[in-house]
């Protein structure tokens, strides 16, 4: 067993308590001061001297969930036997400083700040999955990029808050279907006086039983797949804060990511901690900015997700340039499967704000019979602009 | 040899037919002890109830069940006037407002009924990821104090503090306080000794030979990419109707098989995903 590395000045039992929780604190536990104080009237309880004891008392007491529990025990031999890795906030924080901030992003995170540094960079397109077609138009390839993009550099405070925002508000004119009828309901603003009336009668006219109606809630679950491929690259820090800000404000919506294959993030998305978020979708979207297969990614979707995923209640809200690798055949065929279990599938378009576009694309033009919206999308103002739109779907 | 009493507890929920690991023992243990509340957290199917009902039985304390779902107001938790008797008594007996508003008219639900025990009993939250949020601040109230006011009556506070256990399914996420609250412990589906351990002690008699291969089909089952994941409760079912049906060796009738297993697979898409190959592959490697 190896030696624990206390800190020399830690004198008994509470200092060492103390800082095993600090420790813990510090790998995202979240125990508080009364956890502390609690830990000494553990202690107590137990055998203090059976490590194993002591763990599985500690363990009890300080996680609050499935995620803490599981790492309990890491973080335990990490403090107390000093054998397990320490995962300390600063130090990944730290070491993700090189990987931060790639390159190619660098002329569209900050345009204002970092232009000048960017002179040696090459355009997108030349080492990434997008290559510059004959006449310049841009094209899918099918390379899968596995370099690692670190996309909490792509959400700032600000612009996370901006897309929260207006994905509440989409999510607010999506789902708020609510019936002008009013059905009988146990916790309802209004008294149904007529069944009260009706019922009164078997009770000598008292009006005892009494019944409520309410509107029924109508919900829409919003179910977003958003293509994360080289051509959407520009566009990806709008679109995974819009996905995130729907994430964190509608509970029963559910979020994919898609470039060469499909994978579901809800969870990532869900955790609280929006910079661990960020930091587990850039893990799971591995090969980010390489090419698009959207028939591909959208027949996996079908195959796999949509019979759990769709009801006539749905709405597919699909975020992509429409430029693709598959045949535009596949795509049509993917998209009317999902069509015959969805409610509703509209496609935000961020090429459809260029001026002079034409969805004239061999995939998006399949792809536009199976759509009830084909709406432009590219900055956030864009997005929130849509609330009316989707308000009307 | 030290005391060791989470062992010990460990070893009286066997007795009661429950079997549990180690770290869940510590925690009710701990919950016992320290007198807060045990959150339970863990796939479906695991025996999080079948936790407060042992603990009960070993304790031979009442188990009081609050099964929440989404709607569970005050009225159905907490207590509710019983007004049909009291408009009853107004037109018979002309009755006075005291009278009215007495125990008598008074329907006592799950969680007044447990802090008015004279006796500490089980207190089992069942789901309370179902319930809304509003209702999980009241808890938290309650779990803090062992009080409930009821306006017209007063303060009604715990003779005795009930050891309450919650459960939850990850329907939604608990808020953090309510977190912060309770002890915690997670239940995975059980390692195969244990699993055995269990179908030994609530199964009907089988071979050992049958037992394991049982125990095999179902862990091997579950590291199928299946919706619903064969729980405990279904492995018993399935034991029981193997056993029903006379199969003293599953490689020997197929057919057989195949149709138990819908003890096993409750969805078209689990039942798919496990075709009779799959399955032929399974049992070829636990027999």
């Amino acid at each position: 067993m190896a030696v624990t590395r206390f800190p020399a000045r830690a004198s008994g039992i509470a200092d060492r308590i103390a800082g095993f929780v600090a420790h813990l604190r510090m790998n995202g536990l979240q125990p508080g001061p009364a956890e502390t104080a609690d830990t000494l009237a553990v202690l107590g309880l137990v055998t203090a001297t059976d490590p194993a004891e002591v763990r599985l008392a500690l363990k009890s007491l300080m996680a609050t969930d499935a995620a803490g529990w599981r790492r309990f025990d890491d973080l335990f031999d990490a403090y107390w036997f000093n054998a397990g890795k320490t995962r300390s906030a600063t130090t990944s924080a730290h070491v993700r400083i090189q990987s931060a901030r790639p390159t190619l992003w660098q002329g569209h995170i900050d345009p204002v700040g970092e232009a000048g540094d960017s002179d040696g960079e090459t355009a997108p397109g030349a080492e990434d999955g997008e290559a510059e077609g004959i006449d310049g138009r841009l094209i899918a390839t099918r390379t899968d990029n596995l370099r690692k993009r670190d996309l909490r550099e792509l959400m700032d405070e600000d612009s996370r808050r901006a897309a929260e925002r207006a994905a509440r508000d989409l999510a607010r004119a999506i789902r708020d279907r609510r019936s002008r009828r009013r059905r009988q309901a146990r916790r309802g603003a209004m008294l149904d006086l007529r069944r009260i009336q009706r019922a009164s009668l078997a009770r000598g006219g008292e009006p005892i039983d009494l019944f409520r109606k309410a509107r029924p809630d109508r919900p829409m679950r919003i179910v977003v797949l958003c293509d994360v491929s080289g051509s959407m690259q520009v566009y990806a820090r709008v679109f995974l804060a819009f996905v995130k800000g729907l994430i964190d404000t509608d509970a029963r919506a559910d979020a994919y990511l898609f470039h060469t294959r499909l994978m579901r993030v809800t969870g990532a998305l869900r955790d609280h901690d929006s910079l661990r978020a960020a930091g587990r979708l850039s893990l799971m979207a591995e090969g980010f900015g390489g090419g698009t297969d959207i028939g591909g990614a959208l027949a996996a979707f079908a195959d796999a997700h949509a019979a759990r995923a769709l009801s006539s209640r749905s709405i597919v809200i699909i975020l992509s340039d429409g430029y693709c690798t598959g045949t535009p055949a596949r795509l049509a065929e993917a998209l009317a499967r999902i069509r015959r279990r969805a409610g509703r599938i509209v496609w935000l378009n961020p090429l459809l704000g260029w001026k002079d576009y034409a969805p004239v694309a061999a995939g998006i033009a399949a792809a536009l019979p199976c759509l009830d919206a084909h709406l432009p999308a590219n900055t956030i103002d864009a997005l929130a602009a849509l609330e009316p739109e989707f308000a009307r779907l | 040899m030290t005391a060791r009493p989470h062992t010990d507890l460990k070893e009286a929920l066997v007795r009661t037919g429950y079997v549990a690991d180690d770290s869940l023992a510590m925690a009710l243990h701990l919950a016992l002890s320290l007198g807060r509340p045990l959150l339970l957290e863990g796939p479906a199917g695991v025996g999080k109830t079948e936790v407060a009902k042992s603990l009960a039985d070993h304790l031979g304390a009442r188990l009081i069940r609050l099964q929440c779902y989404e709607g569970l107001d005050a009225s159905h938790a907490i207590y509710e006037w019983n007004y049909q008797r009291q408009l009853l008594a107004i037109r018979a007996d002309h009755a006075s407002e005291e009278t009215l508003f007495s125990d008598r008219y008074l329907l006592k639900r799950p969680l007044l009924e447990a802090i008015s025990q004279d006796r500490a009993p089980v207190l089992l939250i069942d789901e309370i990821d179902r319930a809304d949020e509003e209702f999980e601040a009241y808890l938290l109230e309650i779990l803090s104090d062992f009080q409930i006011t009821i306006p017209e009556i007063g303060t009604v506070t715990a003779k005795a503090r009930p050891i309450v256990i919650l459960t939850a399914n990850g329907t939604r996420d608990l808020s953090d306080a309510l977190r912060r609250r309770c002890l915690y412990a997670y239940i995975d589906y059980p390692d195969r000794e244990t699993e055995l351990a269990i179908l030994a002690r609530r199964g009907p008699a089988l071979e050992a030979r049958l037992a394991r291969q049982i125990i095999g089909v179902v862990q091997a089952l579950r590291r199928e990419d299946l919706d619903k994941k064969p729980g405990i409760a279904e492995m018993l079912d399935w034991a029981a109707a193997l056993a029903g049906l006379g199969i003293n060796d599953l490689t020997e009738d197929r057919a057989a098989l195949q149709a138990t297993l819908v003890c096993l697979l409750k969805t078209a898409a689990d039942r798919d995903a496990a075709p009779p190959e799959v399955l032929d592959r399974i049992i070829g490697r636990v027999a």
